[in-house]
């Protein structure tokens, strides 16, 4: 469904080097664009996404982000309540959009010669949109059931949220993306509005054109319809409260009668890639495929699918995809008759012997070549690949980065793997969730 | 010795220009299969597809061929569970085994360096699966957690009672991953009768993209899957789709009721099927425009999103529509769904919408050739249900030969408000 929340949990695969197919500039009013070609298929991609998210919303207005996203499809001076949707669709196009923590994001998919119709509506609705408080009263009842559908109708959604807010005590990262429902409901206009007028700039904007295009002809075409919206002169620097060091692990057990399977969670803070600084996160990708990728080969599978029967499911993750700081977590659900305490000794016994025992060199290599591989397939998604230029832009990364991070993950070491998972797997620095369906089933 | 018949057929997806050219190539053991030639990067996206699937589980083995299908990638030859992954990895190579109602699916993605390593490790997985006991606790185990899931997810609680009442003790009643009951009964044999059954060769669909040639895969055709059984057991019998009109609430302590509903739908193969597909998109299709989506979500605020669906199943048919609502609201939005249904059976639909969905619907189908395994899928896809390869050229024609008396004819024939039967799960105010 179009309006997505974009997951806070979506791993790391190795970015292609494509260095020489993309084709990067920016415009006159401080609007990056970044071009992306692939001349397979006659079909274009156009995207425009905002460095601006969910983290950076007001105190007391979660959700607005999300919020606006939805009405960026209502009115404009030029286009009436859904015009714009209709339009893509009567080209014969798709079009979306999808908020996360640290960007907002729009995109049309459609036939390479409608390229100019989609930049004509896109550019528009950056600054004249014109919403009504019957859009605001309606597209709220859409969101709130939106949240219905996605987070108080799921339990595992429900104990995320309750895991998130604990991790991060200071940081909006904290705050579902979605929003906190008390606060989606008192959403007003004037606070979509003073998001849109301040955020919705094209100095605050990175556009993204991906398929069979011509990177002058694409220049050519930003200049005339972007490059025309002045700059936003008073665009604030984008400046979050950070956490404060952590010295205590936090615990919760959530419960919740709808839980069939229940599970653990640890999520650990961990460093984010950062621009020219991608050594850490590089090795954190093989930490958590070595730890709790695929369940036949990682250090949690064997051990607790294979030697033992402990557990039905059990798996790593790291998110180092953020702007500021991301999480690395592993999860174990437990077999029948084993308990929730079981299962995390269990778990807690194989990430020590994972820190302690040396790292099969033949497994570290099947890695390698797997990252080597992805880099290959992803060339079949362009797409895929205009996303993960997006978000890196929008979260402090350089086009660099984004063509430097997969020399990064060949260059890892078993040596980087061990200090990375010495450093972040520390319980110190982690919240432990337990989901189960009773109070009974907490043990 | 000639292995393979070529024919070459040249295919344009004729409104953006963009040439496909489909080669059809059938091996000596009578296999065949589409290609097409996408050498510009190095891998390949492999499809196939035997009619047959979980439909065919023996009495009281309900789940063996969903478990089976599970276990294929879990241990075959001389090689247990975890040194068929490891194998598997070192290749950077994916496989997808999936069962279905009536089709078993399975996928292989490859790099051309490692091309002929990955399909030997295919031909083993598919025709000397182990099935070790081990491996079949330990999956047995992941259903069964799969099966309780499923008792505690509206979605699924609604989908389990209408396919029930829709279908009865035809397999299309029950799930494909078997009740906790049969999972729990299943043996090794039950494996091996399963694969014996269902991974057969009599209709088998074959596609392939990237960096392979058709002469290629001609070559490789009966290496790969001559050695499966000829044929499994006759195909079932078809079956109406039995649920009448009505409402029915099973009550379950969620914020959100979700409310499944539909009736009697429309052969694939019916004349009448653009026509009804046309009019599907203009009810509830993808995207923001339907009728559905405009008077539930964009007026009235009460959902996320409301779709409706037709379902030309291989033995039934049906159009079926879900959408979520809050409690107090899902009365409302059942309300404003049956009006929708009501107002296309006796009013139909309007020039101007007949036209913007074809414009969306011919400019939409040229886009979803856009990558090896999207279009290995669209050609393994047309194969089970008996289109041609021209048919990639001819489809956008198809459509714009739906005229609007055509479209107001069908919903005047399909559409049945009366007989749409909603299954609602939730807490729902107002509705008994």
């Amino acid at each position: 469904m179009r309006r997505l929340i974009a997951s806070a949990l979506l791993m790391f695969t190795a970015l292609p080097a494509l260095a020489e197919e993309v084709t990067t500039y920016t415009l006159d009013n401080g609007m990056d664009v970044v071009v992306i070609e692939d001349h397979r298929a006659p079909v274009v991609v156009h995207m425009v996404w905002y460095k601006i998210g969910s983290a950076d919303e007001p105190v007391g207005a979660s959700g607005v982000a999300h919020f606006l996203e939805h009405l960026l499809f209502k009115a404009t001076d030029q286009l009436e309540s859904g015009e714009f949707s209709a339009t893509v669709a009567a080209n014969g196009g798709s079009d979306n959009a999808f908020t996360s923590h640290d960007y907002t994001a729009y995109f049309q998919r459609i036939a390479a010669d409608r390229l100019p119709l989609m930049m004509e509506m896109e550019s528009n609705r950056m600054n004249n949109l014109m919403v009504t408080e019957a859009d605001i009263e309606t597209e709220r009842n859409v969101i709130l059931e939106e949240r219905n559908q996605r987070v108080e109708n799921s339990p595992g959604a429900l104990a995320r949220e309750q895991f998130t807010a604990a991790q991060y005590q200071n940081h909006r990262y904290g705050v579902p993306i979605i929003g906190w429902k008390h606060e989606m409901e008192e959403l007003s206009l004037q606070d979509a509005l003073d998001f849109y007028d301040l955020y919705y700039s094209p100095n605050n904007a990175i556009l993204i054109v991906a398929g069979d295009v011509q990177p002058d002809e694409v220049k050519a075409l930003a200049e005339q319809y972007y490059g025309v919206i002045p700059a936003e002169e008073n665009l604030p620097e984008r400046l979050r409260p950070q956490e404060p060091p952590q010295r205590a692990e936090r615990r919760i057990t959530y419960v919740d009668p709808r839980v069939s399977q229940p599970y653990l969670t640890r999520s650990y803070i961990a460093p984010e890639r950062d621009s020219g600084v991608q050594k850490e996160a590089a090795a954190l990708v093989y930490l958590a495929d070595l730890l709790g990728g695929s369940p036949f080969t990682s250090a949690l599978g064997q051990a607790l699918q294979f030697d033992t029967q402990t557990a039905v499911y059990s798996g790593a993750g790291y998110d180092g995809s953020n702007l500021d700081k991301g999480t690395f977590s592993v999860s174990v659900a437990p077999s029948d008759g084993v308990s929730l305490s079981e299962a995390e000794a269990a778990m807690d016994a194989v990430i020590a012997d994972f820190i302690a025992a040396p790292i099969d060199p033949a497994q570290l290599e099947s890695l390698r070549t797997q990252f080597r591989a992805s880099e290959i397939y992803a060339k079949d998604d362009v797409q895929g690949l205009a996303r993960r230029y997006g978000a890196a832009l929008t979260q402090g990364l350089t086009i660099q980065d984004v063509q430097d991070w997969p020399q990064a993950l060949q260059s890892v070491t078993e040596a980087d793997i061990k200090a990375v998972a010495t450093k972040v797997l520390n319980r110190d620095q982690a919240v432990t969730g337990w989901v189960v369906s009773s109070q009974e089933e907490a043990r | 010795m000639l292995r393979y018949i070529l024919i070459v057929c040249f295919t344009l997806v004729a409104s953006v220009g963009h040439a496909v050219e489909i080669k059809q190539v059938t091996s000596q053991r009578g296999i065949n299969a589409w290609v097409v030639e996408e050498p510009s990067i190095p891998f390949t996206a492999l499809e196939i597809r035997m009619r047959g699937g979980a439909s065919l589980d023996l009495p009281e083995k309900r789940g063996a061929t969903n478990l089976m299908m599970a276990l294929i990638e879990e241990g075959s030859g001389d090689m247990d569970a975890r040194a068929f992954q490891t194998k598997l990895d070192a290749l950077a190579a994916s496989f997808s085994f999936r069962a279905y109602d009536d089709t078993m699916s399975i996928s292989a993605r490859f790099l051309s360096e490692n091309r002929e390593e990955v399909l030997a490790l295919l031909r083993q997985a598919l025709t000397k699966p182990r099935f070790d006991q081990d491996a079949i606790d330990r999956v047995r185990a992941q259903v069964l957690a799969g099966i309780a899931s499923d008792a505690k997810s509206p979605n699924r609680i609604a989908s389990s009672y209408f396919d029930k009442a829709a279908f009865g003790d035809h397999p299309y009643g029950t799930s494909i991953d078997g009740t906790i009951e049969s999972v729990n009964s299943l043996t090794q044999q039950d494996m091996f009768d399963a694969a014996r059954n269902t991974l057969t060769r009599n209709e088998i669909y074959v596609s392939a993209v990237g960096d392979i040639t058709a002469q290629e895969i001609g070559d490789l055709l009966d290496d790969l899957l001559g050695d499966l059984p000829a044929n499994g057991p006759d195909a079932l019998p078809d079956v109406d789709f039995g649920l009448a009109g009505g409402l029915t609430v099973i009550p379950f302590d969620t914020p959100q009721s979700v409310a499944l509903f539909g009736h009697k739908g429309i052969k694939r193969d019916d004349d009448d099927f653009f026509a009804a597909y046309i009019l599907n998109s203009i009810l509830g299709g993808a995207g923001f425009e339907s009728r559905l989506m405009n008077e539930v979500r964009e007026k009235r605020g009460l959902t996320y999103g409301i779709r409706s669906y037709l379902v030309p199943k291989f033995h039934a048919e049906m159009w079926i529509g879900q959408v979520a609502s809050g409690n107090e609201t899902i009365a409302e939005a059942i309300q404003v769904t049956r009006d929708v249904w009501s107002d296309l059976a006796a009013n139909g639909v309007t020039q101007d919408e007949l036209d913007s969905t074809k414009t969306y619907l011919t400019g939409e189908y040229p886009l979803r050739f856009d990558g090896n395994a999207e279009i290995a899928d669209i050609m393994v896809g047309m194969q089970m249900i008996g289109l041609p390869p021209e048919y990639v050229t001819n489809r956008n024609d198809y459509v714009e030969a739906v005229t609007l008396d055509d479209v107001n004819r069908v919903a005047a024939d399909l559409l049945h408000p009366d007989d749409l039967h909603f299954v609602v799960v939730g807490q729902p105010v107002g509705l008994e």
